[in-house]
């Protein structure tokens, strides 16, 4: 048997919550102002759990490396979040969120842990709006909802395209609201550099202080790590600058067993890159491809026309050109999953069709939407023949109110207007479904150590569904981590202060303060950005859209040879007692290195085709991922043991009780 | 009154106050001196009115005294704060971009109105005082328009007039609107209050120097 | 294209600072601010040199973390957007181009570009908020209908980014807008309005405790906004606060 245990609570799947909540262990509210609790990362995860564990009176203490809470990477979910309210009236229950959610993660994810997202889904909501969170509204003064990525029902609450934003503003207030009362002491533009555990428990952290370069010690009766994902290790992402895997993979290797890495999000619809010092990619709105279509020539001798510049994307003819996504999946047509719409991209871009200079980029035309919203604006204005400037003008002019924010963002950035020319998009990664293993308390293998939102690997499986990540780190921040964690620390009502003067705390500092010295002391010969961007480009081309077991094996052997580079050659400038971004750069890559490696020994292993991972090896005839429920229905925990590749694989058998197993299909 | 008057957003409506007090009193300075140019007569008997009324001297002129002050004290106290609020000035600084040449120069204009202040007492109310309560001459009802008149014999002053008059319009052209502002008035109604107040500020201010520029030339 | 940047460079908080030039070639119009900062930052370090702090991190325009001072605007001569969202082409060849940090007192210097904002934290932490457990057991979220028109003004309010341009732009580094518009957000909704007067005396408290400047109306805080944050809220916030004080 597997040493994993995810202490899914027996009985009916309804019941479960309720039942297990009625029976874990409590704190008295006299013995919690006794246990402090550490959260690192303020974003949807991190800021509500803090603010919550701190009004049911634990002592908190927040980390995060931005100069406010408010700035954590959550802010930038545009679309909504998902919520079983059914306002709608269109059928919409926790178990159809539910089913949704594991239908979406492609059967990779686990029926307890999502069972209960859905269940608490429609208190976020509530909670929320007593929040003051300003979600958009129907004129009748109730909440407005939008439908999202496939799904049969209206369940996404949203305002307008910055619902992460104020879902976050609503979690930094909350957080604020105990700031004052005193009760969370937020430690901003600090890091973590490593999680402490004492008698095999978690019981601090050490950080940086990124102004003063002071490393500090906090101990804490539990550390609760709320860090986010790992997109960044393929340098190029939608993620922030900033965003990281270091606190995840620092209590990696203190114990944490780091599930499923290779489960990345590619999302379809970003801006490409225009060259190489790009440091950033631009999501572009799932919402776009309602009224978009996706195109590229049919012939190569047009693609290599419109690349070198010779021929416009307008000067082709309809039948010029292949809507492959329709021609592929005519029933979902534009509108397939990310991962489908994804790799669909780049089959037709290797295969060269792309548009842009370096053949990395597809069309998103909204030319016949905007035709037809104008012919059904003329039609209801009583036009009877309107001209074909009249339909443009009317179309453009519902274009703009439904999606004017974004093509104003698109033609910043891009610098052409896509009302007249055709939007260039190109896939992106965006989210990081993996990530440290927790059980149905949200506990990793280490004790008293927790993960929640993307930090954890839980309820995603192989591709999340749009409108999902901020459902998820809501529920566990708010709703689930500050019940389960009352569970553990009931049993350290008596053991007062931790301590920081310890052995325990004294060799964790001294291999932190090792490690930057060793950085700032290595030979000098590339920046940080150097050994970040080559990183990228070897986890792009061989562990991004599209993998093979040759590819594969290739990048853990590079991944490697760089990280040794690395070690030997960075050059970091200036002190490590002082504000040093190309330190903390440093810090960062150096865990990306390591999480790489991993990453890619995780896809090797994967002998499938499931949601955004996708091997070459296992295809359907017609090129459709191919899933094996037989040898890999389940959640592969790493156990790290000194070289990334060399790491162990425990297996959690997940097991459907509720939903039966089908092949996802779009056609 | 100093309590309430502690925090910013009080003191900028204190300041919206005295200052749309003071473009009250402007009006109806300004419909007196009107009447110079139609009709002495008029002119002798409302100024004599607002000379001698118990009313008008005991109490409008000084809360009119205390509005003055008060408008140019709290407006130097608050430029001293704002000023301190940026204790390290902006190597480059393009306000021009993003705000008006008055909005950003009040203290300058308010200043040379201020000066003018002096000019003007000096030259009306000074007199005014020694005539009534120093020299203790007998009422005249006649004497005012002869007086008046006598002050725009002079180029120079009547030239300080018009160019303080025109100071005086910048300080209105943001002033008056911006009192609105902060006194919490932003609503559908205020591009019409806008537009009155742009209004108010180039006519009022020209008409005094339609008035000054007048008797200049009848002196002539 | 090719520039000359003067930019501030300051060690430390207390250090004394000053303008630094630097020349820099092969600049592409689809680079965007930062990334030209980032070419910079790479010629530095390749010559053993300090890059140049600066704050940023979702380079997309929301996050609030970019805040520079350039040819002395916030956030650069485009309106509407931040630094991150700057592109080069509005730069021509042979352009100087200055970069400041934000500058005022609630402000101070940490290092180079990079100012310590986190007065704007101490102001919302000051009953910023509206005072709800967060633990659940609140009641339906349809319950109180909420009037569309003040829900979007609402939403408008809160799209404030807390970047500090407003503060940046003013003439008498006033947080005033920012304050306002957080006022605003709550003051608009029945589930804030049951603590607006508390709110808004004490978020301005705050911010006169925490130096910033008086409001003097010149709108400039409004136009460099990149959320483009109305004037209706600081507006909103007098009154506010002149009811709250007459109670």
């Amino acid at each position: 048997m597997s040493i994993l245990d995810s202490k899914i609570p027996k009985g009916p799947l309804e019941d479960k919550w309720s039942n297990y909540k009625n029976n874990i262990n409590l704190v008295n509210p006299a013995n919690k102002r006794n246990i402090d609790v550490i959260v690192i990362g303020t974003g949807l995860a991190g800021g509500s759990a803090a603010a919550t564990l701190a009004e049911l009176g634990y002592n908190v203490k927040t980390f995060c490396y931005q100069d406010s809470p408010r700035r954590a990477h959550s802010i930038a979910a545009q679309g909504g979040i998902n919520a079983a309210k059914n306002y709608q009236g269109d059928g919409d229950s926790n178990y159809r969120l539910f089913y949704d959610t594991v239908k979406g993660g492609d059967y990779r994810s686990r029926e307890g842990n999502v069972y209960r997202l859905a269940e608490v889904s429609g208190n976020i909501i509530d909670q929320c709006v007593a929040q003051g969170v300003p979600f958009a509204r129907e004129y009748g003064g109730m909440l407005d909802n939008r439908s999202f990525g496939g799904v049969l029902v209206s369940r996404t609450f949203y305002a307008k395209g910055q619902t992460g934003q104020q879902l976050l503003l609503g979690a930094y207030s909350a957080m604020n609201r105990q700031i004052n009362r005193g009760k969370i002491q937020a430690f901003n533009r600090h890091e973590m550099m490593d999680v402490v555990l004492v008698d095999g428990k978690a019981r601090g952290i050490i950080a940086r202080d990124m102004l003063t370069g002071e490393i500090e010690r906090h101990s804490a009766h539990a550390v609760v790590l709320a860090s986010g994902g790992y997109g960044n290790v393929f340098y190029l992402s939608t993620n922030a600058m900033g965003s990281n895997v270091m606190a995840a993979w620092r209590a990696h290797r203190r114990g944490a067993f780091f599930a499923n890495p290779c489960y990345t999000q590619i999302h379809p619809t970003c801006i490409p890159v225009s060259g190489d010092h790009q440091s950033k990619l631009t999501l572009m709105s799932e919402s776009l491809r309602n009224d978009g279509r996706i195109w590229v020539p049919k012939t190569k001798e047009d693609a290599e026309a419109i690349r070198a510049g010779k021929k416009k994307p307008t000067d082709l003819s309809e039948d010029e050109r292949d809507y492959y996504l329709e021609r592929r999946y005519p029933a979902f047509g534009n509108l397939v999953p990310r991962d489908v719409a994804s790799r669909a991209a780049k089959e037709r871009c290797d295969a060269g069709f792309g548009v842009n200079k370096t053949g990395e980029a597809v069309y998103l035309d909204f030319a016949s939407a905007i035709e037809r919203y104008g012919k059904e604006e003329a039609f209801t204005a009583g036009h009877k023949n309107p001209s074909k400037e009249e339909i443009i003008k009317l179309g453009k002019g519902v274009v703009e109110s439904k999606y004017g924010n974004l093509f104003q963002m698109y033609e910043k950035i891009v610098d052409q207007n896509p009302y007249k020319t055709p939007m260039m998009i190109y896939p992106a990664v965006h989210y990081t479904m993996g990530g440290l293993w927790v059980d149905y308390n949200l506990q990793t293998t280490i004790p008293g150590c927790y993960a929640t939102g993307e930090a954890n690997f839980s309820d995603h499986g192989a591709n999340r569904l749009g409108a999902s990540a901020l459902m998820q780190g809501l529920a566990d921040g708010y709703f689930v981590l500050p019940y389960t964690i009352g569970d553990y620390l009931a049993q350290d009502i008596s053991t007062g202060k931790i301590p920081t003067d310890t052995s325990e705390f004294d060799s964790a500092e001294k291999e932190v303060s090792d490690r930057i010295n060793r950085l700032m002391n290595a030979g000098g010969q590339h920046s940080v950005d150097f050994y970040h961007k080559k990183l990228g480009k070897i986890m792009w081309n061989k562990c991004g859209m599209s993998r093979n077991a040759v590819d594969l094996k290739e990048a853990i052997n590079e991944i490697a040879e760089l990280r040794e580079d690395f070690w030997k050659n960075v050059k970091i400038p200036g002190s490590a007692d002082t504000k040093n971004a190309e330190l903390e750069k440093a810090g960062r890559v150096a865990d990306f290195l390591e999480l790489g490696e991993l990453f890619a020994k995780d896809a090797l292993h994967r002998e499938e085709s499931c949601g955004g991972h996708f091997r070459e090896e296992h295809q359907t005839p017609d090129g459709e991922a191919l899933r094996d429920d037989e040898n890999f229905k389940y959640a592969a925990a790493w156990e790290y043991t000194g070289k990334p590749s060399d790491a162990i694989l425990h297996k959690e058998e997940l097991i459907f009780e509720n939903i039966e197993l089908k092949t996802r299909s779009y056609k | 009154m100093g309590g309430l008057l502690k925090s910013s957003v009080a003191k900028k409506f204190a300041m919206a106050l005295s200052g749309l007090f003071l473009v009250l009193f402007l009006a109806q300075h300004f419909t007196i001196n009107l009447t110079s140019v139609i009709s002495p007569d008029t002119f002798n008997s409302w100024s004599h009115f607002m000379g001698t009324n118990i009313l008008v001297q005991g109490i409008l002129q000084p809360i009119l005294i205390f509005g003055v002050v008060f408008h140019f004290i709290m407006g130097f106290v608050l430029e001293i704060q704002n000023r301190n609020a940026r204790a390290k000035s902006y190597v480059s600084y393009n306000g021009s971009a993003n705000s008006s040449w008055m909005s950003r120069n009040m203290i300058y204009s308010g200043a040379v109105v201020l000066a003018f202040l002096g000019l003007h007492f000096y030259d009306f109310w000074v007199p005014e005082l020694v005539h009534k309560y120093i020299e203790s001459h007998p009422e005249d009802a006649t004497r005012y328009y002869g007086e008046l008149v006598a002050k725009f014999v002079s180029p120079v002053r009547t030239g300080l007039y018009v160019v303080s008059f025109v100071f005086l319009m910048l300080h209105l052209l943001h002033g008056f609107s911006s009192s609105f502002q902060s006194m919490g008035v932003n609503n559908k109604y205020s591009e019409g209050i806008r537009k009155f107040t742009v209004g108010y500020a180039i006519i009022i201010p020209l008409g005094f120097i339609f008035i000054a520029v007048f008797h200049y030339f009848n002196n002539l | 294209m090719k520039l000359t940047l003067k930019i501030w460079r300051q060690e430390n908080a207390t250090a004394k600072g000053k303008m630094v030039d630097y020349n820099i070639d092969g600049i592409d119009g689809d680079m965007s601010f930062l990334e030209m900062l980032d070419v910079l930052n790479e010629e530095l370090v390749n010559k053993g040199e300090q890059p140049v702090e600066f704050d940023h991190d979702c380079r997309e325009g929301i996050c609030g973390s970019c805040s520079l001072q350039i040819n002395g605007e916030p956030h650069g001569p485009d309106k509407f957007i931040t630094t991150c969202q700057l592109h080069m082409r509005t730069f021509k060849d042979g352009d100087t181009i200055v970069i400041e940090p934000f500058r005022a007192k609630a402000f101070p210097v940490i290092k180079d570009l990079i100012v310590d904002r986190t007065a704007f934290d101490r102001i919302q932490q000051a009953y910023g908020y509206i005072s709800v457990n967060t633990s659940g057991n609140t009641i339906d979220a349809n319950t109180i209908p909420i009037e569309k028109e003040n829900a979007d003004d609402s939403f408008n309010a809160a799209t404030c980014i807390g970047c500090g341009a407003c503060v940046a732009a003013c003439k008498n580094a006033s947080a005033m807008l920012f304050t306002s518009a957080k006022v605003s957000q709550f003051a608009l909704l029945p589930q804030g309005e049951v603590e607006a007067d508390r709110r808004v005396l004490a978020m301005v408290e705050q911010m006169d405790k925490e130096g910033f400047g008086n409001c003097s109306n010149t709108g400039a805080c409004e136009l460099e906004c990149p959320k483009g944050i109305s004037l209706e809220n600081i507006a909103r916030m007098n009154r506010e606060y002149l009811k709250a004080s007459v109670k």
